[in-house]
């Protein structure tokens, strides 16, 4: 289904779309805070463009460099050209360690490969442990922001959700009472886990290590127990040097939900001793970005969200209308490049506002690479019939002044004397919960040539 | 000076009073000016639905009709901010000429401003005025402070209506959010569209605002439609309006 259609049914549900609204609204203003209380914020933000951009203009060098350092440090590091390839290595690690349960904490790259239903049809269990992400495992669902999984969900619903599946009591809705259940039903889980897979927030090439922020220590927990940690990660996740870090982690959370920082930041220099620490480098569609000078620049994404949160169109319209592992702006330029078909509505889910470009902690011109999206869609013949032919036409007559003066009166005088039903009916697409202007006797061009012809006039 | 007149190609059909507006206030401060008659319209609709070829044609039209002025004024962020911006699609470097038209054309609060260098208009307009911020006008050509934006910028509409006698600003919610309309996403995705617009209009509604202004018609068109449509008591007005209105009211005193 297209954007436009899920979001009319996201909209329908006008008191829940507007809690939507409201709640990531909030989560932008603390964001605001944040920024304002950092009077070097914006050269934070040049700082870590500068570093991006200069990163992808070096990756392959720089990721030889990372896996050099990762092995020194005694990392097994493994490459995957694509998500099924990723997921085969993640279960030829498993299967060699005889993992029977699995504990993950949030990674929007492993999302991206779809790996928990391919670890589910191979017999794993799987437990995702963010809490945010256990709610939506448990609801059956995806999650609807890359930060904020369940940010579509009400604490009725979630109490719901633990009663069925987790015992809480019928109709309680605390989140004190619902998080410390959760926190018992995860913490055994934790316990009895033989492997834990992770994401990668930054992975340094100088060192070979990588960083990895929750706010819930989940990360940590999960992979301190079981002999086994799986690092999954996008290869543009990559940073030059560990001094790099005082540029980003300033950024990373203070856009993503307004906090200074995330309660923990794990740094992952090699395995524990006893167990064994693997990475997957994942490629799946990276590279062919990086190829496009108009779009390379959106690799330089750190995953904070802000873009969503600052959408007014993912507001109101939620995560799940984009049927993409990453929604909102960023969401719809990455996306879209891969599966142009799927999702050639995502790019026109935007009005260009340019808010999205303004909050990017790397300084990603998203809305100019929205605009750029919808000529590639062009480019690729995939903007429909009907628009194509409709841009055509219009551009026709704008190109001809009488024409476009002619069809402007027309139109004038048709709409002053048409009745109201031939004007406002299930064809008038504006006129739903609109009124069109009202149609002046004169076109703007007509009274400057009396005004002009006037003031010539007898003095 | 020789200033030609660009009027957004809707303002011409079913906004003129925009554009006889503009005309006053450059009349006002002694500005000679000129309407090309070729002139029909930027190109936008097309280029923002990802149309390059059928925007061309309009590019190469605009720089053709508008060459030889010494300024290019328009009622109009977003016209502007297309030709100023996004014809680089269109021309090289090496398109002298087609290039000096887009740097002379200026929007009309930044031609006052910049040009004109006018820093205060003097008239009465004693009414409590809500600033929408058109997009375009803030986010591509700077016309004031974005809210996400951690460095201090004069609004240059605000800074000319703060001026005038009797004039009182609401206090929004949200200083700068999209109205929603975006051109044809405004029919494309009517339902978010006409939700953010309901939004706006709510807001200004709790802020007491009397006049809804702002320095894009394409904005002022979709609130003014949902505003009629709901049958709320706003008056929506260009900042052009405003300023030539307030300039045939005298100031009291």
């Amino acid at each position: 289904m297209s954007h436009p259609t899920l979001a009319q049914k996201f909209v329908d549900n006008k008191p829940r779309a507007q809690w939507h609204d409201k709640a990531l609204w909030f989560v932008r203003e603390k964001r605001d805070r944040m920024a304002a209380s950092v009077p070097e914020w914006e050269d934070l933000r040049s700082h870590a463009s500068a570093i991006k951009i200069h990163t992808m203009s070096q990756l392959p060098t720089y990721l030889e460099k990372f896996e050099a350092n990762a092995k020194t440090l005694g990392v097994h590091v493994h490459w995957a050209a694509d998500g099924d390839e990723h997921n085969r290595i993640v279960h030829e690690i498993l299967k060699k360690h005889d993992v029977k349960k699995v504990v993950k904490s949030k990674s929007m790259l492993t999302e991206e490969c779809h790996l928990n239903p391919f670890l589910e049809k191979n017999g794993y269990e799987v437990v995702d442990t963010d809490l945010g992400e256990r709610i939506v495992q448990l609801r059956e669902e995806t999650p609807s922001h890359i930060v904020l999984p369940a940010i579509h969900i009400r604490k009725e619903e979630v109490g719901e959700c633990f009663h069925e599946h987790l015992g809480t009591e019928k109709g309680v809705s605390d989140p004190k009472y619902l998080t410390e259940a959760a926190r018992g039903h995860l913490r055994e889980r934790f316990c009895t886990a033989d492997a834990g897979i992770t994401g990668v927030n930054f992975a340094i090439a100088e060192t070979g290590g990588f960083v990895v922020c929750t706010n819930e220590g989940n990360a940590d927990l999960g992979v301190s127990l079981p002999k086994l940690h799986i690092a999954c990660m996008g290869i543009e996740k990559l940073i030059p040097r560990a001094s790099d870090l005082a540029v980003f982690l300033r950024l990373l959370a203070r856009s993503a939900t307004g906090q200074p920082i995330t309660t923990y930041s794990s740094h992952f220099h090699g395995p524990r001793e006893g167990s064994e620490l693997h990475m997957i480098l994942v490629d799946n569609g990276r590279s062919g970005i990086l190829a496009k000078p108009e779009f390379r620049r959106s690799l330089g994404c750190i995953r904070c969200g802000a873009c969503m949160n600052t959408c007014p169109v993912y507001r109101r319209s939620g995560g799940h209308s984009y049927e993409s592992t990453v929604p909102g702006p960023i969401g719809s330029i990455l996306t879209p490049l891969q599966t142009p078909e799927k999702h050639a509505s995502l790019p026109f889910a935007c009005t260009l506002c340019g808010s999205c470009t303004d909050v990017c902690p790397v300084k990603i011109d998203l809305h100019h690479q929205l605009l750029a999206m919808r000529g590639f869609l062009d480019r690729k013949k995939l903007l429909g019939m009907s628009k194509k032919l409709s841009m055509k036409f219009l551009s026709g007559l704008l190109s001809s002044t009488w024409m476009f003066t002619t069809a402007g009166t027309a139109a004038r005088t048709a709409l002053r004397w048409m009745p109201r039903f031939a004007v406002y009916n299930p064809l008038n697409g504006w006129g739903k919960q609109r009124e069109l202007p009202e149609p002046p006797m004169q076109s703007f061009r007509d009274q400057y040539a009396e005004h002009k012809k006037n003031s010539r006039g007898p003095s | 000076m020789k200033v030609a007149l660009f009027i957004p190609c809707y303002v011409d059909q079913f906004y003129p009073q925009v554009g006889m507006a503009t005309v006053k206030l450059l009349e006002h401060f002694g500005v000679e000016h000129e309407f090309p008659k070729a002139q029909t319209c930027c190109g936008q609709p097309m280029a923002n639905s990802g149309c390059m070829p059928e925007a061309k044609p309009l590019a190469m039209k605009y720089v053709d009709v508008f060459k030889g002025y010494d300024y290019i004024v328009a009622p109009s962020g977003s016209c502007v901010s297309m030709v100023r911006n996004h014809y680089e699609t269109f021309f090289t470097d090496e398109d002298k000429a087609a290039n000096d038209v887009r740097n002379r054309t200026y929007e009309l609060s930044e031609f006052l401003v910049n040009v004109l260098n006018v820093r205060e208009i003097k008239g009465r307009f004693a009414s409590n005025v809500g600033i929408h911020q058109s997009c375009h006008g803030l986010r591509e050509l700077r016309l004031g402070p974005s809210s996400e934006v951690m460095k201090t910028r004069p609004s240059m509409m605000t800074d000319l209506l703060a001026g005038l006698e009797g004039i009182s600003f609401s206090k929004l919610q949200r200083t700068d959010e999209c109205c929603g309309f975006g051109g044809t996403f405004a029919v494309a995705e009517e339902a978010v569209s006409c939700m953010m617009g309901e939004d706006r209009v709510n807001d200004h509604l709790s802020a007491g605002t009397e006049v809804l202004t702002a320095g894009d018609m394409s904005c002022l068109m979709h609130l003014e439609g949902i505003i009629r449509r709901q049958k709320h008591n706003i008056r929506v007005m260009h900042f052009a309006e405003i300023l030539a209105e307030a300039l045939e009211t005298p100031v009291a005193v």
